[in-house]
């Protein structure tokens, strides 16, 4: 069997063969990943919610709120939590883009009087043993129990009252920025969450 | 040609003489973009060694049908499309190492490791050596990332595949975990494994 030989027709129907079958098998494929790659999404909000909330009953992702705001280009997410119908504090997605390679994403918790719970990392590109030290639990224990009206979110070089990690002090500040525009967005929103129960 | 191929020596080539990344210098996007770990360098290895192997055996058997003049835009329709499915099941099944390697698994396609192999071998040869050479190559280009990924989490983070054994605030080279550490322990890594391949050989 010899090679086909490269005629308009024969390189025409050789691509359009090759494309067709690429694109069906990517189908194929896209379908059956589309429920897990949905499912491994939820896992982690639903694990991050567990990390970041007081103990609740109720399913936060079901009474998700999006709030619209200026600061960021998608709608903001807020997960209100209960404790048998008792509010006991909400999840909010905080972001900046001022890290040192791009997009912070963060995941703070509040409690009712607004006080920081926990906080885990969503996404980051940061520099790896560096600016990675954010999703550390040393580094996060400054913020807990901290309360941003009185807790000044500001890296310390800045007048603030956070320690900033060695070698990534732009890193610490687009973090703390997050967790202002957080709490900022929960205090702003708290009257939504807590009446965001659904019966 | 094909038959008369040692297979054991098709297969150490990509190993050894002819190792994608210390003696060949190809594939280097992801070798200095993503070892910053030993475990990310693993990863990124398995992830273009499948890719590689899938790509050899379907441009091995469709080799006769394609026209020369259009082999270059089949061939990257293949890797694409290969591409592609690892990154929507790797999203699916490991999220994690998902996120760890971000980019560079649709850079994956760029490689030109896969469509040199795919051009330079695969299209030449029988399927079972292209399968053969598709393993040595990716064996060898995974070995290289995650050698290369090792020392730099070594030197710069103190650890070994996430297992720390300095302590926890000790000073490390951060210089190696930073883009400028890759290309100084990558060449180090190819002097060293250069000096010891040419000396065996000898």
């Amino acid at each position: 069997m010899s090679k086909k030989e490269s005629t308009f027709l024969n390189m025409v129907v050789t691509l359009f063969v090759i494309t067709i079958v690429a694109g069906l098998s990517l189908g194929f494929v896209n379908q059956i990943t589309l429920a897990p790659k949905a499912k491994a999404k939820l896992e982690k909000k639903v694990n991050g919610l567990k990390q970041v909330l007081p103990t609740f009953t109720n399913n936060p992702v079901e009474i998700v709120q999006l709030i619209k705001s200026e600061k960021a280009k998608d709608s903001i997410e807020m997960y209100p939590a209960f404790n048998n119908n008792e509010f006991v504090g909400a999840a909010v997605i905080g972001s900046s883009e001022k890290g040192f390679s791009g997009l912070i994403k963060i995941m703070v918790g509040f409690k009712p009087n607004g006080d920081v719970h926990n906080i885990v990392v969503l996404e980051q590109k940061e520099t790896p043993g560096l600016g990675t030290k954010i999703k550390d639990d040393k580094f996060k224990q400054q913020y807990r129990d901290k309360n941003p009206s009185t807790f000044n979110l500001k890296v310390k070089k800045d007048g603030g009252e956070v320690d900033a990690l060695t070698g990534a002090t732009i890193t610490t500040r687009a973090f703390s920025e997050a967790v202002k525009m957080a709490y900022d967005q929960f205090m702003a929103n708290k009257e939504v969450l807590t009446q965001a129960k659904i019966n | 040609m094909a038959e008369a191929l040692n297979q054991k020596q098709n297969f150490f080539k990509g190993i050894i003489k002819e190792n994608p990344v210390f003696v060949m210098l190809l594939g280097m996007c992801p070798a200095l973009g993503v070892t910053s770990s030993a475990f990310n360098g693993l990863g990124m290895g398995v992830a273009t060694l499948f890719v590689l192997l899938m790509s050899n055996i379907v441009v091995s058997l469709i080799k006769k049908q394609i026209p020369s003049k259009v082999r270059i835009p089949a061939f990257i329709i293949v890797i694409a499309s290969f591409v592609t499915i690892v990154e929507m099941v790797l999203e699916a099944f490991i999220p994690f190492l998902y996120e760890q390697l971000g980019i560079f698994i649709p850079l994956i396609v760029v490689n030109c490791l896969i469509l040199g192999r795919a051009e330079a071998f695969a299209s030449k040869n029988n399927l079972w050596s292209s399968i053969v050479d598709a393993l040595g190559m990716g064996i060898g280009f995974t070995i290289a990332l995650t050698a290369l990924g090792a020392v730099r989490e070594i030197l710069g983070n103190g650890s070994i595949f996430d297992f720390k054994f300095i302590a926890e605030d000790a000073n490390t080279f951060i210089l190696f975990i930073l883009p400028p550490g890759a290309f100084i322990a990558l060449a180090y890594l190819a002097y060293l494994f250069n000096k010891i391949s040419t000396k065996t050989a000898n």
